[in-house]
């Protein structure tokens, strides 16, 4: 931990590296297209109109802002269980609320912007659990732009109404046969797909994965999450919170919450990982159970074998079931700016219950990891301290995983 | 001189052929490869995670592994095929995670020892060449490099910068073994990259038959057929050999002619 930049806040450099991590590892075709992207990219940024229209779609809609809710409820139930003095305050970062139910839908009003800038006609993605496959759909409709979904056959044989979905928005749903059939493959086969297309299509990329620029602009466009929340803590309680905590699959909503605030050194900030059935069995940790590696266009941690070969993910939450993370994270784990925690499908399923008992808000299986985190911690700080938590995605996409989880016949 | 040097030294296009490793009986099937009339091999390190390839390859590299192909398991047949074959040039192919897991210098060694003379990794384009390039070159192993029909002429410098081997010319934008591009879009690609290298340039990407592949002859220096071939694993298993060489034969004999019948 010597050579501590000024900033947390400057990377990617120009060829795309957070430390080790990210760069271009893709396929000669598609590097001249990843190079155009990015400079459309900056031209974007530069533009204001960009911006307007950007701004425009979140609040008109998507909905923004999304609420800051103080969760009174759950810090009271937290505070009885701490000692004399302790129980931080938990507010609830509100991207539930948005338009399709998941900060999702915040990059692909931006992405599906760039594309028409570039004058793409098709678009594509990738989709694990159906939540990035349903808001991409959602954007390719309201632009009119033909969508074709590329979801492993595992993943659509259980999430039959998010496919349902799709199907009724527009979009074609392409059920992957490749590989383990889930979302890493549904990764692949979008990237085969878009080599043979890559005069037309335009890949919407889920999370801030993938080859530089993507988590760079998956980044920027998600960063509304903690430029709000920035404003609503101030507003609130005058001052920033002690501690920020997100879910982290490929880790957009936590980037997105985490970014606006990585310069203040009072903010400590928490990204919780999917430990499945436990760290010693079936998980989805990439940084506590993995190495750094190279997949899917850029170098991150892994889940891997002593040769390299990728090993299957595993969580509760199918958004959390990838087996990397974005490069971003990587780095921040490697220079200690962001500690990141496991959360077990046990952990994460109880308080999924008790979120959705105590205020009311059904989290969706991936936020509720975050709320098992805040519950650990909260009772370890002082009643004084304040802490946000992305409640990232409402969870009645998930009422059928926690009704088979508990045992209950719907 | 190299082995590259002299198989490209030699007055006929080369029949470049692709196997999965630890797909099939491997040591016979490279052998067949030779027997047929093959000039360079190139030897597929099965990955979890093929990104650039068609349905055949991916299928191949899921039966290696599931067999247990481990990484130790390709540089010993490359070894033992360096013994058997001391002159034919021997290409590893494969993805970046494999390559440099233990790191880059490490593999660049084991290249050396197994007698591998060049590495083609799929994900790792010149803007990421410091991942394995310094390894492989300070190894005396060519990183032989790819161009594309998306591959301008701005780009092409760097590309062929510190490139090995040959120029390795992937005809469409796509995978491997499904469509394949139209006989006049690579000539005029071939005659542009010749005009930019010293490099032999061999080009591939779905060419599946005899007649294909005598077409590109007739302008590259060399002709890659990988997945026609891995698809007659897929159908004899480990008796693949018999019919793995008659078909390179066939491969073989059209392209070693191409530029005669074309005189």
């Amino acid at each position: 931990m010597t050579d501590l930049p000024n900033s947390f806040r400057t990377g990617p450099d120009e060829r795309g590296h957070f430390g080790a991590f990210g760069g271009r590892y893709v396929a000669e075709t598609l590097m001249p297209l990843i190079l155009d992207l990015e400079r459309e990219y900056r031209a974007a940024q530069a533009d204001p109109a960009f911006k307007a229209e950007f701004d425009h779609l979140l609040e008109h809609y998507v909905g923004r802002p999304s609420p800051l809710w103080l969760a009174e409820r759950l810090t009271a139930d937290l505070c009885a269980s701490a000692n004399e003095g302790f129980g931080a305050k938990i507010y609830l970062k509100r991207e539930d609320l948005n338009h399709t139910g998941a900060h999702k839908i915040n990059n692909c009003i931006g992405q599906i912007l760039l594309a028409r800038r570039m004058g793409k006609t098709r678009i594509i993605a990738e989709t694990g659990a159906g939540q990035h496959g349903v808001a991409t759909a959602t954007v390719a409709a309201l632009f009119g732009l033909p969508c074709t979904i590329f979801m492993g056959a595992v993943d659509v044989a259980r999430q039959q109404p998010n496919v349902f979905r799709m199907k009724l928005l527009g979009a074609e749903v392409i059920a992957v046969e490749s590989g383990a059939k889930t979302l890493k493959d549904a990764m692949n086969e979008a990237l085969r797909h878009w080599v043979a297309n890559v005069h037309d299509t335009f890949y919407i990329i889920g999370t801030v994965a993938g080859p530089h620029p993507y988590p760079e602009l998956v980044r920027g466009f998600q960063s509304v999450i903690g430029n709000e929340a920035r404003e609503q803590i101030l507003r609130a309680e005058g001052r920033l919170p002690d501690m920020l905590i997100a879910p982290v699959g490929g880790g957009s909503n936590a980037i997105g919450l985490f970014h606006p605030f990585l310069d203040d050194a009072g903010v400590e900030i928490v990204g919780v990982e999917a430990a499945g059935e436990g760290l010693d069995r079936r998980h989805a940790a990439s940084l506590a159970g993995g190495r750094p590696g190279i997949l899917h266009g850029n170098k991150t941690y892994l889940l891997q074998d002593e040769d390299g070969q990728i090993t299957e993910a595993h969580s509760i939450s199918a958004g959390l079931d990838y087996p990397g993370i974005g490069p971003e994270h990587s780095w921040l784990h490697d220079i200690g700016r962001v500690r990141y925690e496991p959360v077990t499908d046990a952990e994460a399923l109880a308080s999924f219950q008790k979120l959705t008992r105590l205020e009311g808000i059904i989290p969706a299986l991936e936020s509720a990891h975050a709320i098992a985190a805040a519950e650990r911690i909260a009772p370890t700080l002082g009643k004084d301290k304040v802490i946000i938590v992305n409640c990232s995605g409402r969870g009645d996409k998930d009422i059928f995983t926690v009704a088979d989880a508990l045992g209950v016949e719907l | 001189m190299t082995r590259f040097a002299a198989t490209f030294a030699k007055p006929r296009p080369a029949l470049v052929a692709f196997i999965t490793a630890g797909d099939g009986d491997t040591a016979a099937n490279l052998d067949a490869l030779v027997a047929g009339g093959a000039d360079v091999i190139e030897l597929g390190m099965p990955f979890t995670d093929p990104m650039a390839d068609g349905p055949a390859i991916q299928a191949a590299n899921l039966r290696a592994l599931g067999k247990g192909t481990t990484t130790a398991d390709i540089f010993a047949h490359a070894a033992a095929f360096r013994t058997r074959h001391p002159d034919t040039p021997l290409v590893l192919m494969g993805y970046a995670n494999p390559m440099t897991i233990r790191g880059a210098d490490w593999f660049a060694a084991e290249c050396a020892k197994a007698g591998v003379d060049g590495v083609i990794c799929v994900d790792i384009p010149s803007e990421e060449d410091a991942e394995l390039g310094p390894s492989l070159r300070a190894a005396g192993v060519a990183p032989i490099r790819l161009a594309t029909p998306t591959t301008d002429a701005a780009r092409l410098p760097d590309v062929l910068n510190g490139a090995g081997g040959f120029l390795y010319y992937v005809s469409v934008a796509g995978i491997t073994g499904l469509q394949q591009a139209a006989q006049a879009s690579i000539e005029e690609a071939v005659t542009r990259l010749k005009a930019a290298t010293d490099l032999p340039v061999a080009v591939g990407f779905g060419v599946r038959t005899p007649e294909q592949a005598a077409a590109i002859a007739k302008v590259a220096d060399g002709v890659v057929v990988g997945s026609a071939l891995v698809e007659i694993i897929a159908g004899h298993g480990e008796a693949a050999a018999a019919p793995l060489e008659a078909f390179t034969r066939t491969l073989a004999d059209a392209i070693h002619g191409a530029k005669e019948n074309a005189a």
